[in-house]
C-alpha cells in the first residue's frame, strides 16, 4: 500500500510542476494574440475593435503574473480552459473534446496493434535466433530507420494517389453525419486505415527489435533451461518463461508510448490532415492561440503522466521484485 | 549423523555396485562446440555408467567438459554445442530402456523430470524471478500429469518443500524473498517432484557457503536413501566427492581418464592427473601433507595435439604419451571395477614399474 501512496504522491507533484510550467511557457513566447488575430483577419476587423478584443481576452487588466497563476488554477479546477482565440468564441475544452477522441482512437489502436504484433514477432525471432528468422532483422531495422513523414508520404503516393485504394486525407466521408451507424463507423475505419498503417509500420520494428533482443538474453537464463529440463512443452517455455520475462522492459516502454500517443502524432495528423489533437496544437501554436495551446499541452502532459502511472502499476503487477516495500 | 551415513555408504560400495543394474548409460558421447569446418571437440567418446542407487561423482578442472556431459546427456546443450555421436540409455521406472538422444521431442519431454531431473549450479538464477515457488513446482508436476487436480499438485508441492526442510507456507514466496540456500533446496524439492530415477547435480553447492553446502549435501544423501534415486554429482571439489560419492569418474580435457570406487580414487589414484588433483586439496584424515597442485594449465581444446592431453603437465610423461592417445583400460595392478586411461599402465612391467605415487 505504501508503494501505491508513494507513487501517487510522486505523480501529484509532477502534475503540479507540469501545470505550472504549462502556465508560464506560453507567456514567455514572443508576440501578442490580439495583433496575431487582427493580422489573420486581414482588415475584416475594425481597428477600433482592437481595444474591445483586449478587454475580451482579459489583456487590459494589469494583473500580476502571480494573480494570473492563481486565477488559472481556479479556472482549471472548474474544468474551464478558457476560450480559443482562433476559433473564437468556442471554449478550448470543447475543441479538445472534439479532437482528442480521434487521436486516441486512431493512434491508440495503432499503437496497441504495433505493440502486440511487434512483441509476438520479436518473441518468435528471439526464440528462433541463429536460423533463417534472423534474415528478417534487416527489414525491421529498415522500417525503424525510415523517417515517419517519408513513410507517410510514400504510402499516400502509392496506396492513395496511384492505386486509389484509400483516401489520402480526412477522418471520415464528409457526406455522412457523425452518428453511431454502421456506415459512419465503416467510413471512419476506412479513412483511418492508411494513417494507422503508417503508424504501425513505423513503430512495429522498434517492438520487434526490443523484444527479440530481450528474448535472446532471457533464453540463455538458467530458469529457461530448467523449464526445458522440467519437460514443459516448448510453447509453454517460450511464452510462459522466456517471453513472460522478456516482455517486462517492453511493457514500460509501451506505457510510455501510450503517453506519447496524444502528443507525438503531430506529423501523422499533418500529413493526413487528420483532425486530432496534434493538428489542433499545430494550429494553436501558429496562431498564438494561448488558451488552446495551454489546453493541448495540459492534455498531453496529463496523458503522459497517466501513462507513466499505468506503466508503474503494470510493472509492479508483472514483476514481484519491484513490489518490495521494506526498502 | 554424517558418520552413520558414511559407514552405510561404505558398506554399499563394498557390496559391489557392479551388481546393481545400470539406470543411465552414456556410450561414446561426443560433443563439438561451433558449427564451422573447425569445431572444437569438447567431449570425445565419453562413456559412463550410473547404477541404481549409486552416487557417481564427476570430477575435473573447470572446462574439462563435466557440465557439457550433463547438458548433452539430457539434450539441454545450448548452441553452439552439438552432439556429434553417442547414445544415452536411460532405464525408466517400468524397466524400459530408451536412448535419450534418439527419442522424439514429445518422448523426450515426457522422460525429462519424470525419469531424469537436474539441479543446476546457479541457485540464484535457476528459479524464474517473476513466479511464486508454488507455480514453478506445480507446473513441472502438471506438465507430466495433466489430469492431476491443481489442489493435489499444490499439496504435493507443500509436501516436497517439507521434504527439504522448508515450511510449506513459503510456497507463496517469490524467489527473491528466499536465501540462496533455501532457493537451492527449493530446486532440489522441485527436481524430486516426480520421483525421478536419476538426479544430475551440476555443482549444486558451489554458490553456497561451506556450512550450507554440508547441510544440503547431507539432506540429498538422506533423501537418496529414502527415495532410492541415483545421483550424478558434478563438482571440481574432489574432497567433497570422496565423502559423498560411491564411485568417481575423473575427467580431463573432455575425456574420462579414470573411474573407480571413491575410496580407491582417494587412497590409491592410478592416473597421474587424479593423483595431482588429490594433491591439490588438503587431506581429510591423516597427517598433514604439502599441497602440490598441478603445474601448467588445461590444454586448449581447439588446438589439440596428438597423444595424451595430460602429457605436457604430467610428471611421468614418456615418449609414447606425446604421440598416442591412451584409452580406458585395466590398471597395471589388474584391479576389478576400475579403469584408467594412461600409457604407464599399459607399458608397466617388472623392469619398468609404475611410479610410487600411482602404485600405492
Amino acid at each position: 500500500m505504501s508503494f501505491l501512496l508513494r507513487r501517487v504522491a510522486f505523480y501529484a507533484l509532477t502534475a503540479w510542476a507540469a501545470i505550472t510550467i504549462n502556465f508560464f511557457i506560453p507567456r514567455l513566447l514572443p508576440g501578442d494574440p490580439v495583433t496575431a488575430l487582427l493580422g489573420r483577419m486581414q482588415g475584416r476587423i475594425d481597428s477600433n475593435a482592437e481595444h474591445s478584443l483586449r478587454v475580451l481576452f482579459g489583456l487590459d487588466q494589469d494583473t500580476t503574473l502571480w494573480q494570473q497563476y492563481l486565477d488559472y488554477w481556479g479556472l482549471l479546477l472548474r474544468g474551464d480552459l478558457g476560450l480559443s482565440f482562433t476559433h473564437f468564441p468556442t471554449p478550448v475544452s470543447e475543441i479538445v473534446d472534439q479532437s482528442l477522441p480521434w487521436t486516441v482512437g486512431l493512434v491508440g489502436v495503432a499503437t496497441v496493434i504495433a505493440f502486440v504484433i511487434g512483441s509476438l514477432i520479436g518473441t518468435f525471432l528471439g526464440w528462433r535466433r541463429g536460423t533463417w528468422a534472423d534474415g528478417l532483422l534487416p527489414v525491421a531495422t529498415f522500417f525503424q530507420a525510415v523517417p515517419y513523414f517519408w513513410l507517410g508520404l510514400i504510402t499516400i503516393a502509392v496506396l492513395s494517389v496511384n492505386l486509389g485504394w484509400f483516401p489520402s486525407s480526412g477522418s471520415y466521408d464528409r457526406g455522412l453525419v457523425p452518428a453511431f451507424t454502421g456506415e459512419f463507423i465503416g467510413s471512419v475505419v476506412y479513412y483511418g486505415f492508411l494513417p494507422a498503417l503508417t503508424v504501425v509500420l513505423s513503430s512495429v520494428a522498434g517492438w520487434v527489435l526490443g523484444m527479440r533482443n530481450m528474448m535472446v538474453t532471457v533464453s540463455s537464463e538458467d530458469y529457461v533451461t530448467v523449464a526445458h529440463a522440467k519437460g514443459l512443452a516448448e510453447r509453454q517455455v517460450m511464452l510462459g518463461y522466456a517471453a513472460r520475462n522478456a516482455v517486462l522492459p517492453q511493457v514500460s516502454s509501451f506505457a510510455l508510448s501510450l503517453g506519447f500517443v496524444v502528443g507525438g502524432t503531430l506529423i501523422m495528423e499533418m500529413v493526413f490532415s487528420y483532425q486530432g489533437i496534434g493538428y489542433t496544437l499545430y494550429q494553436a501554436v501558429s496562431t498564438h492561440d494561448y488558451p488552446l495551446m495551454q489546453g493541448c499541452f495540459l492534455v498531453i502532459t496529463l496523458s503522459v503522466l497517466v501513462a507513466n502511472m499505468v506503466a508503474d502499476l503494470a510493472y509492479a503487477l508483472l514483476d514481484p521484485r519491484t513490489r518490495t516495500e521494506d526498502r | 549423523m554424517s558418520a552413520d551415513v558414511h559407514t552405510e555408504r561404505g558398506a554399499l560400495a563394498d557390496a559391489g555396485p557392479a551388481a546393481a543394474e545400470p539406470v543411465l548409460e552414456v556410450r561414446n558421447l561426443s560433443v563439438d562446440y561451433g558449427f564451422g569446418d573447425d569445431p572444437t571437440h569438447v567431449l570425445r567418446e565419453v562413456s559412463l555408467t550410473l547404477r541404481r542407487g549409486e552416487v557417481l561423482g564427476l570430477a575435473g578442472e573447470s572446462g574439462c567438459g563435466k557440465s557439457t556431459l550433463a547438458y548433452a546427456a539430457t539434450r539441454l546443450l545450448p548452441p553452439p554445442g552439438l552432439i556429434t555421436g553417442g547414445e544415452v540409455w536411460l532405464t525408466n521406472r517400468e524397466g524400459t530402456r530408451a536412448d535419450l538422444l534418439a527419442l522424439s521431442d514429445a518422448e523426450l519431454r515426457a522422460a525429462r523430470w519424470r525419469d531424469i531431473a537436474i539441479v543446476f549450479q546457479g541457485a540464484m538464477s535457476s528459479l524464474n524471478p517473476v513466479f511464486r515457488i508454488e507455480k514453478q513446482i506445480v507446473d513441472g508436476i502438471v506438465a507430466h500429469q495433466p489430469r492431476m487436480r491443481r489442489e493435489e499438485a499444490r499439496e504435493r508441492a507443500a509436501e516436497l518443500l517439507r521434504l527439504v526442510g522448508i515450511s510449506a507456507d513459503r510456497l507463496r514466496a517469490y524467489p527473491h524473498q528466499l536465501s540462496g540456500g533455501m532457493r537451492q533446496r527449493v530446486m532440489i524439492a522441485m527436481a524430486l517432484a516426480l520421483e525421478p530415477q536419476v538426479l544430475i547435480m551440476d555443482e549444486p553447492t558451489t554458490a553456497l557457503d561451506v556450512v550450507m553446502q554440508r547441510q544440503i549435501l547431507e539432506e540429498v544423501m538422506e533423501l537418496r536413501e529414502r527415495l532410492g534415486f541415483s545421483v550424478v554429482f558434478i563438482t571440481h571439489d574432489v574432497s567433497l566427492l570422496v565423502e559423498v560419492a560411491d564411485r568417481i569418474a575423473v575427467m580431463y580435457a573432455g575425456e574420462i581418464v579414470e573411474t573407480a570406487a571413491a575410496r580407491d580414487v582417494y587412497a590409491k589414484p592410478r592416473h597421474p592427473y587424479s593423483a595431482g588433483l588429490l594433491g591439490s586439496f588438503p587431506p581429510l584424515h591423516g597427517p598433514r601433507r604439502e599441497l602440490t597442485g598441478i603445474p601448467g594449465a588445461p590444454p586448449d581444446l581447439s588446438a589439440r595435439e596428438p597423444g595424451c592431453p595430460f602429457a605436457p603437465r604430467c610428471p611421468h610423461a614418456m615418449d609414447v604419451c606425446r604421440t598416442e592417445l591412451p584409452v580406458l583400460g585395466r590398471t597395471a595392478q589388474g584391479e576389478d571395477n576400475r579403469l584408467v586411461a594412461c600409457h604407464l599402465h599399459t607399458t608397466a612391467s617388472s623392469t619398468e614399474p609404475l611410479p610410487p605415487s600411482l602404485s600405492r
